[in-house]
């Protein structure tokens, strides 16, 4: 049996893998609509549902009888109640790009980094024994299988340790596979969707069993129930109000929840379904709870354990099919959850912990080039791995017994203490940092005392003398009875005391403190969310450099992201080439794609360290002090006005220089065309007029002056027809040799050809042959012309003492992206938007052709379907030629 | 430019028929939950000393309530998708 338990385990597990897997590719190849279906959506917020409540909840009912469902109508509530709360969260967290509840409360105040440790730190407490939860339900269900057959091969903990592996090898190849702007997971989604179905439906089989195979229908159940030791209705009043409340509040803090909530979500239609479809699973899920409970207690012998009934009942009746189903559905609501988790936490540590010093120790190099991307997944993997190991440490030490089970309860009172301030925060524009800081910190120090710290059981942390009369005697601080509020139920008093405390201290601290002008600036941002989307800014203009800021992003997004980033905002902004203006709009919008990564806090100060100083202008304190808004909104939006026509102005400064500077050319080039011309031609007459007047010339004297009029008639040709070849591809005349080729192979005639000229010259040619090995449909004749002349370009003007030139390909769906870097001094900036067109040269000193290369160069490209460019920000000249796969005849 | 004048610009007194439908399916969706609340609170009563509350009722009750809020919420929000398919013709 504990083989085949084992066998269909592995099984499920590859199943997750090929799941999670063939989602993530089809999102990557852009074919991933149907991953943001609302109903994936709906089925991941499942995770809510956790062994606790898989295995736990009959066994709650088992002993408390009604007071399970709390925790499930709690989160329904929420759900009905979406255009309430969850509505705003949403778009603020997809206008903000949000990575995590610590990111939310840590950017609405003024992206506090020490806001951001506190809710990580609490998170993480409140968390760990939740997930070593989770790894003694799969123990304890692998004990049942495992107690017939085989006793004692296997011991609980080395079940645990290998869960907790397990599962941190899954989330990390999923969780952390890249660096995702968006923060999406759509292979763990995916995966937790299916593991929903699972869940659900195996919870649903047992009960059907139960209802239909052992009570003899509806009627019957309902008649058994009524006359079991569960026959009245036996809620204690407050607890089943608090504990309504208090799972509706962790619904919306606990990190996992937030995650799939708010992180993972994509638009407003996914909300819209989850807000009926949630709540109706949430129902099905908790409909045969009862029934369960009630067959349970009936049949099964005196003292067995009411958390396993999901799992005995079927064996009893020996139902082995049922019973694995049972077990699946329970591995499913535990695996499930610790994914989630160990992102949502490992998300939380590498933002606000790990990142903020790195950075501190790195200071004033985030310009300096290297990928930190690395940095960022390292930190994210590491953490997985350690929240995991904390995990099952917990689990280890506490030896698994039943003290965990209470430990839910536990957990959601902890990140309910988040509650205050979240709401506060995109509620109320007078919330504060510091009133933040002084809810939380109350609620976690009463929280850890008169909770968290006690679940442990007297004698363990607290001694034994705390409760019974209070620390060192004094009465009124006893943890179970605070300022002498006796004989409450010990969860109800602490949910109680600290929460309201904590709103207390939350709401006076915000009241006698003053925001600084960033706070008040993302505090009208959040509550201001469905009005004015982004109407404040956070930065001035000038002091940025864009290339520094490519730079920056490269390290962090990607060098090919980073690109296409900057790129589409230039021409956005109407420019021509890869470097926007820096404008206060655009750093903004870095802000936001850098948040998406590494957390608002952490992107800030990267930004900070190469815009220096002022992050707010007086200018955004005034829109931010709406009682003169008319007055100011006016003269913003003339001053608006103004900044864009001295852009233009800038813009068309610039367009006249150039015009300017190609009409210098022109004149250049026409008397150097007519001098070329001219060279030949002078010599051509002279020796004509020798052949023809001279007398008695030798026959080697008239051959040599005859092969002298050939060799200046075909440099004259030459000269003719590179001319004459620019005018047919501007014209758009020329007809293209088009077939099937490798880029290797274009790529390799071309480097011969171009050594074929200068072999003095040693340049170091860097390739990377596997990614080169792509199959082109294009004309490979013109194309290695391109190249040809890119590679001489390279070997002409790179200035390096060991020139090197790097060859980068970067193949995608539907086109090949080739970058020629070499380790030169590059073009000047100055000049780099004149070096396609035609007669420019940039260095007068080695010039050796009439400057027509790379203009015949872009008109073949682009007679091809792609394009070429200077690539900036490279450290050295730098062109990208960017080719379809696939040359279609309509790009002509 | 008083203040007063001001609002009175941005927010009209009168709205077109489909608007106002609107907004009052909105304030529905809103009034929803606090109905699912005060419903589910009424187990409380219960606890008075009468005669105790048999077990199926107290599920059933419960149970039918949940199932009036799924329908009550779905039914909303496809209300709230067709006014805003007819506001964009």
């Amino acid at each position: 049996m504990l083989n085949s338990l084992a066998a269909i385990s592995v099984a499920y597990v590859a199943l997750l893998f090929a799941v999670a897997f063939f989602a993530e590719r089809a999102a990557r190849r852009g074919r991933g609509n149907w991953l943001r279906a609302p109903i994936v959506y709906t089925l991941s917020l499942s995770i809510y549902c956790t062994a606790w409540t898989f295995y736990g909840a009959v066994g709650s009912a088992a002993r408390n009888g009604f007071e399970y469902m709390t925790i499930y109508l709690g989160p329904s509530l929420v759900l009905i109640g979406w255009w309430w709360v969850l509505r705003k969260l949403v778009r603020i967290g997809r206008a903000q790009r949000i990575t995590s509840v610590a990111d939310l409360i840590s950017s609405r105040y003024g992206k506090s980094n020490l806001l951001g440790v506190g809710v990580t730190l609490l998170a993480v407490i409140g968390t760990t024994p939740y997930i070593a939860l989770q790894l003694q339900s799969v123990t304890l269900s692998v004990e049942v299988f495992g107690h017939p057959g085989l006793p004692g091969t296997q011991g609980p903990t080395s079940t645990a340790f290998w869960v907790a592996a397990g599962l941190s090898v899954f989330t990390v190849i999923f969780g952390t596979r890249n660096l995702d702007a968006n923060e999406r997971h759509h292979g763990v989604v995916m995966a937790i969707a299916l593991e929903a179905i699972v869940k659900l439906a195996a919870l649903l089989a047992v009960g059907a069993f139960v209802v239909w195979g052992m009570s003899g229908g509806i009627s019957g159940t309902l008649e058994r129930i009524d006359a079991s030791e569960l026959g009245h209705w036996n809620v204690q009043g407050g607890r089943w109000v608090g504990l309504m409340l208090l799972s509706a509040a962790a619904f919306l803090c606990l990190p996992r929840m937030f995650q799939v909530l708010v992180v993972e979500n994509d638009n407003d239609t996914q909300l819209r379904m989850a807000a009926w479809a949630f709540p109706l699973y949430l129902m099905l899920m908790s409909l045969f709870i009862v029934p369960i409970a009630v067959v349970g207690l009936d049949v099964l012998p005196e003292g067995s354990n009411p958390d396993l009934f999901v799992l005995t009942v079927p064996l009893s009746q020996g139902q082995d099919g049922l019973a694995m189903l049972s077990f699946l559905g329970g591995f499913s609501s535990a695996t499930s959850m610790v994914i989630v988790a160990a992102i949502a936490l490992s998300t939380m540590v590498s933002n606000h912990i790990v990142m903020p010093i790195w950075l501190r120790f790195t200071t004033g190099t985030a310009s300096v080039s290297g990928d930190v991307r690395h940095v960022v997944l390292l930190s994210r993997r590491i953490s997985i791995a350690g929240v995991l190991l904390l995990g099952y440490l917990y689990y280890a030490m506490s030896g698994g017994g039943t003290a965990l089970a209470t430990i839910g309860l536990v957990s959601f009172t902890g990140v309910a203490q988040v509650l205050p301030a979240m709401l506060g925060g995109i509620f109320w524009r007078g919330a504060t940092r510091l009133g933040a800081l002084a809810g939380i910190g109350t609620g976690f120090v009463i929280w850890l005392y008169t909770l968290y710290l006690p679940s442990f059981g007297p004698g363990v942390v607290l001694p034994d003398s705390f409760f019974a009369e209070g620390p060192f005697g004094i009465a009124s601080l006893n943890p179970n009875a605070l300022f002498g509020l006796d004989g409450l139920d010990p969860l109800l008093h602490a949910v109680l005391w600290s929460l309201t405390l904590n709103t207390v201290a939350f709401f006076a601290a915000s009241l006698f403190s003053f925001p600084s002008p960033l706070e008040r600036l993302q505090g009208a941002q959040f509550v201001n969310v469905t009005q004015a989307p982004g109407s404040a800014r956070g930065w001035t203009q000038g002091v940025a450099q864009a290339e520094d800021l490519m730079v920056m992003s490269q390290r962090i997004i990607g060098a090919s992201e980073a690109v296409a980033l900057f790129q589409q905002a230039a021409r956005e902004q109407g420019l021509d080439g890869h470097l926007p203006e820096p404008t206060p709009a655009f750093l903004q919008r870095l802000e936001r794609e850098l948040a998406g990564s590494v957390g608002a806090a952490t992107a800030h100060a990267m930004i900070g360290q190469i815009v220096g100083g002022a992050a707010v202008s007086v200018q955004d304190l005034m829109a931010v002090a709406d009682e003169t808004a008319q007055m100011m909104e006016y003269s913003a939006r003339l001053e608006a006005q103004s900044a864009e026509l001295s852009r233009t102005a800038a813009q068309l400064r610039a367009a006249n220089d150039k015009l300017t500077r190609l009409s210098v050319q022109k004149d250049a080039f026409l008397s150097q065309i007519s001098h070329e011309l001219r060279t030949p031609m002078t010599s051509i007459r002279a020796f004509s007029e020798i052949l023809r007047d001279a007398q008695g010339l030798s026959d080697e004297e008239q051959s040599k002056y005859a092969s002298i009029i050939q060799d200046e008639a075909i440099r004259l040709t030459r000269l003719l027809d590179d001319l004459l070849d620019l005018s047919v591809l501007e014209n758009g005349q020329v007809s293209l040799n088009v077939g099937q080729g490798l880029l290797r192979d274009v790529l390799d005639r071309a480097l011969a050809a171009a050594s074929a000229n200068e072999g003095e010259r040693g340049l170091e040619v860097v390739r990377d042959p596997v990614a080169e090995n792509i199959r082109l449909h294009t004309d490979t004749e013109r194309l290695s012309q391109v190249f040809i002349n890119l590679v001489t370009n390279a070997r002409k003007y790179c200035d390096a003492t060991a020139p090197r030139l790097t060859i980068r390909v970067e193949p995608h769906e539907d086109r090949v992206i080739v970058d020629f870097i070499d380790n030169g001094s590059g073009v000047a900036t100055e000049s780099q938007d004149m070096i396609f067109e035609k007669f420019a040269r940039v260095s007068d000193q080695k010039a050796g052709g009439a400057g027509l290369g790379l203009a015949i160069c872009r008109q073949i490209v682009v007679r091809l379907g792609g394009e070429i460019s200077y690539l900036p920000g490279q450290g050295g000249g730098a062109f990208r030629v960017i080719l379809p796969r696939e040359f279609a005849l309509a790009a002509q | 430019m008083s203040p007063a004048s001001d609002s009175d610009q941005r927010i009209p007194l009168f709205v077109e028929r489909q608007t106002y439908r609107r907004r009052r399916i909105v304030d529905a969706a809103r009034a929803l939950p606090l109905l699912g609340l005060l419903l589910w609170w009424v187990p409380l009563l219960w606890a008075l000393p009468t005669q105790p509350v048999s077990a199926s009722t107290a599920l059933i009750y419960v149970f039918a309530v949940w199932f009036g809020l799924v329908a009550g919420a779905g039914a909303l929000i496809v209300a709230l998708g067709r006014t805003r398919a007819q506001d964009k013709p």
